[in-house]
C-alpha cells in the first residue's frame, strides 16, 4: 500500500481518523473519509489519471469540481461499471475500485498515443473529411483505428441491477447552489417563511468559500457554514438537498434534478434507490450557480500537473493535499494570488507567479513580502515533461523567452466564467461583460434571478449581499410577506480585481482549448479558414464544448479564439446556447421504475387464471394479455394447436375470451341520433333487443373502427369497439358530444372493465350454454334469433347474451359483470365436457374470421375505405355521418384502389405470408409493379390449405385469376388464385342453426 | 411541464391530458362543401405565439378543455370550456 506522500500534515475538511482503502488500475491506495477519488489520488502522488479522447495524451485532473474534463474513470465493476465518471465528483468509500479508460495496454504506456503522430488526420472536422475519402480506406483502416482509439470508457454490458426513483418537489423559492450567495438567499427566503428548496451538487455546503481564510459575520467560514446549515435544517419550510444537481430548466419554472442517493457508498445498496430523479416546480428561482475558472491556452497546457488555480487552492484547503511539491503560478488576474498565499502558508514552494498584467496591483507587494517571486508582463510558453509536468517555460508577451522554471504542478487562472448554463436554458441570452471578461445573464424571462458569481460578482461581501436580496425578492414575488429589517450576512471588503485578456499565449505547439474533446487552438483557426465562421458551426465542426462537460472550462476561450480569427470582438461572435443536461444523467434515472414489466400496466381479463390453468400461451395485445392458443400437451406445436382449435369450433364447439373488446354504454334521448352520426350505417331504426354491425369513418373518409352495437332500450345502446381502438373511439365520442354537437342529449361511459365476455361458437354452442346456465335463458331461434340480444339473471347478477358470430358458426357472446367472469368461464367449460368443447385463442379466432372474410385490425389499417373492404353498401344514403363528405372524393371510391380479395395458393402445399406483395410477373417484383399486399393469413382446416385476405388493385374484378405473392424476406414466391374473401359457407346458413 | 386549469377539476398536471390540436377550427355543418371539410380535416395554421388548442382531460374528467397557450414560451394564458370564447393576450411575449 502506498503512503499518502502528498498529504499535508494538517488542515483539510477530511476525517483522518477514518482511513479508506481503494484501488485505481488494480493498485491499492489509502485515502480519508471526506476525500474525492481525485483528492485521494493526488494525496498518493498520482497525477496521471486518464488518456485524452482523440490523441490519447496523458492527462491529470484539471479541476476540483463537476466541470472536470480530464479525470474521467470507470467506476465500479461488472454490472455496476460506469464509464466517464468524474474523479472530482466521486466521494471516496472503502473498497472503491476505479480504472482508467481510453488507454491500451496501460495508462503509462499507451500504444494509441501514436495518434499524436497522425495528428494532422485528426484535425477539426476530421469525421466529415474522413468520410469523404474512398470507402475502402474507411472500412479497412480508419474505422478500425478510430473505433479503437476514440470514444471513452466502456459501459457495462449487463443490465443495470440498481433501482432509480422519481420524485416531485414543490416550493415557493428554489435556490440553485449552496455557496455564499445561495446560502444567503436560502436564509433570507427561509426566514421569511417561504417554502424553500436549496439544491447543492456537492455533499457539502459552502461552495467556493475558503475554509481557512474566509470570514463571515466575524466567524471563520467553517463555523458560519455550520451555523447556517443548522438554522436551515431547523426551519420546517426549508429543505436542503445536497449531492443533487439541477440539470435542466424547463417551461413552467420546472427544474430537473438528479439526487445521488447512494453513489457515495459501496454497493449493494440498502433498500434505497441508487439515484432519484426530481421534478421541482418553483414559483420563483434564485440561481446562485457560481463560476468556473478557465485555463490559459498555451503549448502543452494539458500535461498532468497543470491545474486550475482555484482547484489547487481547494485541494490544499478542503482536502489537505499538496497537488505538487513545487507549484508555479500563471495568471491574468488577482485570484491566483490567493492560491499562492495558501500554498505558501501550507509550506509548499511557489517558485514564481507569472502575471500577464503589466501593473497587477497591491497583491504583488504582499506576495513579494512573503518572499514569492512575481514576474509581470509574463506568459507561459510551454509546459514540459513526459507523463507529467517537470518544467515551465516563461515568455514575455512579445514572445521572447525568459527562463525555465522547475516545477511539478502549474496552477493556472485565466479568469472566471459565470455559470450561465441554467439561465441560458431558460432562453436568456448571456451578454458579454468586458470588465470581468465573461458572459453574464441578461434580463430574466422566467421567474428567476441570479446572484453572486454566476452574474459576475466575485467578492464575498457582494455575493452575500446579492444572495440575501435575491432570496427576499424571490419570496416576495412568490407572495410571501417579507420583513424589511432582514440583514445580510457580512464579510470584509475585498480589493477590486483587474483582468487582462490572454486567450492564446504565443506558441506553435499543441495548445488545448477543450480538453475533453481534444480541441486545440489550431483547430479553431483551421475551422475558421475552412469557412466555419458562425460560433454554432465552429462548435459542431471542431466539437468544441460538445463533450459531456458541456464546455464548462472551454467555451469562452474557444469563442474568444474564433473572435480573434474573425478579427471581431467577442459580443459580435456571441455564445452558443446551452441545453440540458448540465451534467450527464444516467438513462436509468430517467427510466426510474418504469422498465421491464413495469414499463406499462399489464391488463388481465377476469378469466386470466382459468386460461393459466388450461396451459394457455399468451400474446400481448396492446396492454392486454390474451390466450393465443391452448396446447394440449408439450408436443403439440403452435401450428397444430391452432389448426385443431379452428377445426373443433366448426365440428363441435369452442369458447373464447372476448373481454378485451372496447365496450361503451350510451344513454339518452338523443343516443340514437348520436350513433347515427358516428356510424356509416343507421342505428336509429334498430329495434330494442337487436344488435347490428357498425362501421365508423374518420373525418377524412377512411375507416376508423368497427364493432357490434346493440339496443337495450329506446334510450340505451351498448357499443363495442375493437380492442386496439377502444380508447381512441371513446375520445372521438367525447369530442363529438362535447365540441361538435353539444345540443344532443346523450351520455356515455366506458364499460370495458365492467363487463367481461365469452364467445361460444360451434354447432353445439346452444347445448353447452343451456347446460351452463341451467336453463336461465331460452336460446331458441324463436326467442333469440340471429342478432338478437337478451338480458337474464345468472347467480343473482345481470347477464347479457348476444347472438352474434365472428366465426360464422352458431354462436353467442355472453357478458357478465367483471367479477363473475372466472365463474362463468368455469361453468361453461364444465358444461362443455359433454359436448367436446375446446377453448380457443386469438390465432384460431383469426383463422375462423379469415375463412368468413371478416375484416379485423390488419385490414383496418387507417388507409382503407369502406368500399376497399367491400362494405360500401353499408354507407347510408339517408343520413349524414362523420366522414361522409370526404369519402365522396373522387379518389376514395376509385375501382383501381387496392380492394379486399381472398387468396388461395395454387399448390395447396404452399403457405402464405402476411405482408407479401402481389405482382403479375414474378420476375418483375418491385415497388412500382406491386398490385397490393396480403393482410391476413391462416392455415384453414375448413378449406384444407392456407388462405389469405389481401388488398389488390381492382381485386373484385379479378376473381379466378392467378398472380404471385412475393416475400423477399424469405425469398419466397407463391402462385395464388384470387377469390371471393368469403371462403366458407358463403350463404351464411350455419350461423342460423 | 404544464399545469392546466381544468374548468371542471381545477389545476392538474399535464400528464393527465392529451394534446388534441387546433381549437380554432370547427367542424362545418353536414351540408357544407367538400372544400370546407377538406380545410377542416387537413389545413392548420402553425402560429408562433398565442394559440387556442384542445387538451383532452383524458386522465381526469374526460372533458375537452380549451387552452390558450404560447407556442414560443409555453405559457398558458387562460383555459375554458368548449363553449367559451377565449381571447388572446394583447401583447405577445417574446423570449
Ligand atoms: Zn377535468
Amino acid at each position: 500500500m502506498s503512503s499518502q506522500s502528498n498529504r499535508l500534515t494538517k488542515g483539510g475538511h477530511i476525517n483522518r481518523a477514518n482511513p479508506l482503502t481503494f484501488s485505481f488500475d488494480n493498485k491499492i491506495y489509502q485515502g480519508f473519509e471526506g476525500d474525492t477519488l481525485a483528492s485521494a489520488l493526488l494525496a498518493n502522488g498520482v497525477r496521471l489519471m486518464g488518456r485524452s479522447f482523440k490523441y490519447h495524451r496523458a492527462r491529470g485532473v484539471l479541476t476540483a469540481g463537476s466541470e472536470e474534463p480530464n479525470a474521467l474513470v470507470e467506476l465500479r465493476q461488472g454490472a455496476r461499471r460506469e464509464p466517464n465518471t468524474r474523479a472530482t465528483m466521486i466521494e471516496l468509500f472503502d473498497g472503491l475500485a476505479a480504472t482508467s479508460q481510453n488507454r491500451f495496454p496501460s495508462l503509462s504506456f499507451d500504444f494509441m498515443s501514436v495518434n499524436q503522430l497522425f495528428g494532422r488526420f485528426l484535425v477539426a472536422g476530421f469525421y466529415y473529411k474522413t468520410f469523404m475519402w474512398p470507402s475502402s480506406f474507411w472500412e479497412s483502416f480508419y474505422e478500425k483505428i478510430i473505433r479503437r482509439s476514440a470514444g471513452l470508457g466502456r459501459a457495462a454490458v449487463e443490465s443495470d441491477p440498481d433501482q432509480y426513483d422519481h420524485s416531485h418537489g414543490h416550493c415557493d423559492v428554489l435556490v440553485v447552489g449552496a455557496g455564499p450567495a445561495g446560502l444567503a438567499a436560502a436564509l433570507s427566503a427561509g426566514r421569511s417563511g417561504a417554502r424553500v428548496i436549496l439544491v447543492e451538487e456537492n455533499p457539502w455546503l459552502g461552495g467556493a468559500l475558503n475554509l481557512q481564510n474566509d470570514r463571515i459575520d466575524d466567524m471563520p467560514a467553517t463555523q458560519w457554514i455550520e451555523a447556517v446549515s443548522k438554522e436551515l435544517n431547523a426551519l420546517e419550510n426549508v429543505r436542503v438537498m445536497s449531492r443533487t444537481v439541477l440539470f435542466g430548466y424547463y417551461d413552467g419554472n420546472v427544474m430537473g434534478a438528479l439526487e445521488r442517493v447512494n453513489d457515495h457508498v459501496a454497493p449493494p445498496y440498502s433498500d434505497q434507490p441508487r439515484q432519484r430523479l426530481w421534478t421541482i416546480r418553483a414559483k420563483e428561482i434564485v440561481i446562485a450557480a457560481g463560476a468556473h475558472e478557465r485555463p490559459i491556452v498555451f503549448d502543452n497546457n494539458d500535461k498532468p500537473g497543470v491545474m486550475l488555480s482555484s482547484a489547487v487552492r481547494t485541494y490544499v484547503d478542503r482536502f489537505g493535499v499538496a497537488p505538487g511539491k513545487t507549484v508555479a503560478i500563471i495568471t491574468n488576474n488577482d485570484d491566483a494570488y490567493l492560491t499562492a498565499f495558501q500554498l505558501h502558508a501550507a509550506g509548499i514552494e511557489v517558485p514564481v507567479i507569472a502575471d500577464a498584467r503589466v501593473n497587477p496591483g497591491d497583491l504583488v507587494e504582499k506576495a513579494r513580502e512573503l518572499g514569492i517571486r512575481v514576474e509581470t508582463d509574463c506568459l507561459p510558453h510551454e509546459a514540459q515533461g513526459y507523463l507529467g509536468v517537470t518544467n515551465l517555460l516563461l515568455q514575455r508577451s512579445d514572445g521572447s523567452l525568459i527562463e525555465k522554471i522547475a516545477c511539478d504542478c502549474i496552477a493556472v487562472s485565466g479568469g472566471y466564467s459565470p455559470n450561465v448554463h441554467l439561465v441560458s436554458q431558460s432562453g436568456v441570452r448571456p451578454v458579454w461583460d468586458e470588465k470581468i471578461l465573461g458572459f453574464i445573464p441578461d434580463t430574466p424571462i422566467r421567474a428567476e434571478r441570479s446572484a453572486g458569481a454566476c452574474k459576475g460578482t466575485y467578492d464575498l461581501a457582494g455575493c452575500l449581499g446579492e444572495g440575501h436580496e435575491a432570496g427576499l425578492a424571490a419570496a416576495k414575488a412568490a407572495g410571501i410577506a417579507v420583513a424589511k429589517s432582514a440583514v445580510a450576512p457580512q464579510a470584509g471588503p475585498q480589493p477590486q480585481s483587474s483582468i487582462v485578456a490572454v486567450w492564446r499565449s504565443p506558441g506553435k505547439g499543441k495548445a488545448f482549448v477543450d480538453f475533453q474533446n481534444d480541441v486545440t487552438a489550431a483547430d479553431i483557426d483551421l475551422a475558421h479558414r475552412e469557412g466555419m465562421v458562425s460560433i454554432e458551426h465552429s462548435k459542431r465542426y471542431t466539437t468544441l464544448g460538445m463533450a459531456t462537460d458541456q464546455g464548462k472550462t472551454s467555451n469562452v476561450n474557444g469563442l474568444a479564439l474564433l473572435a480573434r480569427a474573425r478579427g471581431e470582438d467577442i459580443p459580435t461572435v456571441g455564445t452558443t446556447r446551452y441545453r440540458p443536461p448540465y451534467s450527464p444523467v444516467a438513462i436509468g434515472a430517467f427510466a426510474g421504475h418504469e422498465r421491464g414489466v413495469h414499463f406499462q400496466p399489464t391488463r388481465l381479463t377476469a378469466m386470466h387464471r382459468a386460461h393459466e390453468r388450461l396451459g394457455a400461451v399468451f400474446v400481448e395485445v396492446g396492454q392486454w394479455l390474451r390466450p393465443r392458443y391452448y396446447p394440449i400437451n408439450d408436443k403439440e406445436t403452435m401450428t397444430q394447436a391452432i389448426w385443431r382449435e379452428a377445426d373443433m369450433v366448426r365440428k363441435t364447439v369452442g369458447m373464447c375470451d372476448v373481454s378485451t373488446l372496447g365496450k361503451i354504454e350510451v344513454f339518452g334521448p338523443d343516443a340514437a341520433e348520436f350513433l347515427n352520426r358516428l356510424y356509416i350505417n343507421g342505428f336509429a331504426k334498430l329495434p330494442v333487443g337487436k344488435a347490428r354491425y357498425g362501421l365508423m369513418l374518420r373525418e377524412d373518409g377512411h375507416v376508423f373502427d368497427d364493432g357490434t352495437t346493440s339496443r337495450l332500450a329506446e334510450d340505451h345502446y351498448f357499443m363495442t369497439t375493437t380492442t386496439a381502438n377502444a380508447a381512441g373511439v371513446l375520445s372521438h365520442m367525447d369530442y363529438c358530444a362535447q365540441v361538435v354537437w353539444p345540443e344532443l342529449d346523450v351520455a356515455f361511459c366506458s364499460a370495458t372493465e365492467q363487463w367481461c365476455g365469452v364467445a361460444v361458437a360451434g354447432p353445439r354452442a346452444r347445448d353447452v350454454l343451456t347446460a351452463a346456465f341451467d336453463g336461465a335463458i331460452d336460446m331458441s331461434n324463436e326467442v333469440l334469433a340471429f342478432m338478437g340480444v337478451k338480458e337474464f339473471t345468472w347467480n343473482g347478477a345481470t347477464a347479457r347474451i348476444f347472438r352474434i358470430s365472428f366465426s360464422g358458426e352458431l354462436a353467442f357472446e355472453v357478458n357478465v359483470p367483471w367479477g363473475y367472469g372466472e365463474a362463468m368461464w368455469e361453468s361453461i367449460y364444465a358444461a362443455g365436457k359433454d359436448f367436446d368443447l375446446i377453448p380457443y385463442g386469438t390465432e384460431a379466432l383469426g383463422v375462423l374470421r379469415i375463412e368468413k372474410g371478416h375484416v379485423a385490425g390488419n385490414e383496418l389499417d387507417g388507409r382503407t375505405t369502406a368500399q376497399d373492404m367491400g362494405l360500401g353498401r353499408m354507407m347510408s344514403s339517408k343520413k349524414p355521418y362523420i366522414g361522409l363528405p370526404l369519402s365522396q372524393r373522387e379518389g376514395m371510391a376509385d375501382e383501381m384502389r387496392p380492394r379486399l380479395v381472398g387468396l388461395k395458393p395454387v399448390d395447396t402445399k404452399n403457405r402464405l405470408r402476411g405482408g407479401a406483395h402481389l405482382v403479375d410477373d414474378k420476375n418483375n417484383a418491385t415497388h412500382e409493379t406491386s398490385l397490393g399486399w396480403v393482410t391476413s393469413v391462416g392455415d384453414s382446416p375448413a378449406i384444407g390449405s392456407w388462405i389469405g385476405l389481401a388488398y389488390l388493385k381492382d381485386g373484385p374484378n379479378r376473381h379466378g385469376e392467378r398472380i404471385f405473392a412475393v416475400y423477399p424476406l424469405k425469398d419466397e414466391v407463391v402462385e395464388v388464385e384470387i377469390c371471393d374473401p368469403v371462403f366458407f359457407d358463403a350463404k351464411g346458413e350455419r350461423l342460423h342453426g | 411541464m404544464h399545469r392546466i386549469d381544468c374548468p371542471w377539476c381545477g389545476v392538474r398536471d399535464e400528464s393527465e391530458f392529451q394534446y388534441q390540436g387546433d381549437a380554432t377550427v370547427s367542424r362545418p355543418k353536414f351540408k357544407a362543401s367538400e372544400e370546407a371539410f377538406f380545410r377542416y380535416a387537413y389545413v392548420r395554421e402553425n402560429p408562433r405565439g398565442w394559440h387556442t388548442e384542445w387538451w383532452h382531460h383524458v386522465g381526469g374528467c374526460r372533458q375537452w378543455v380549451k387552452v390558450v397557450r404560447n407556442t414560443l414560451t409555453h405559457e398558458i394564458h387562460v383555459t375554458g370550456t368548449p363553449a367559451d370564447k377565449l381571447a388572446h393576450p394583447r401583447k405577445v411575449k417574446s423570449p
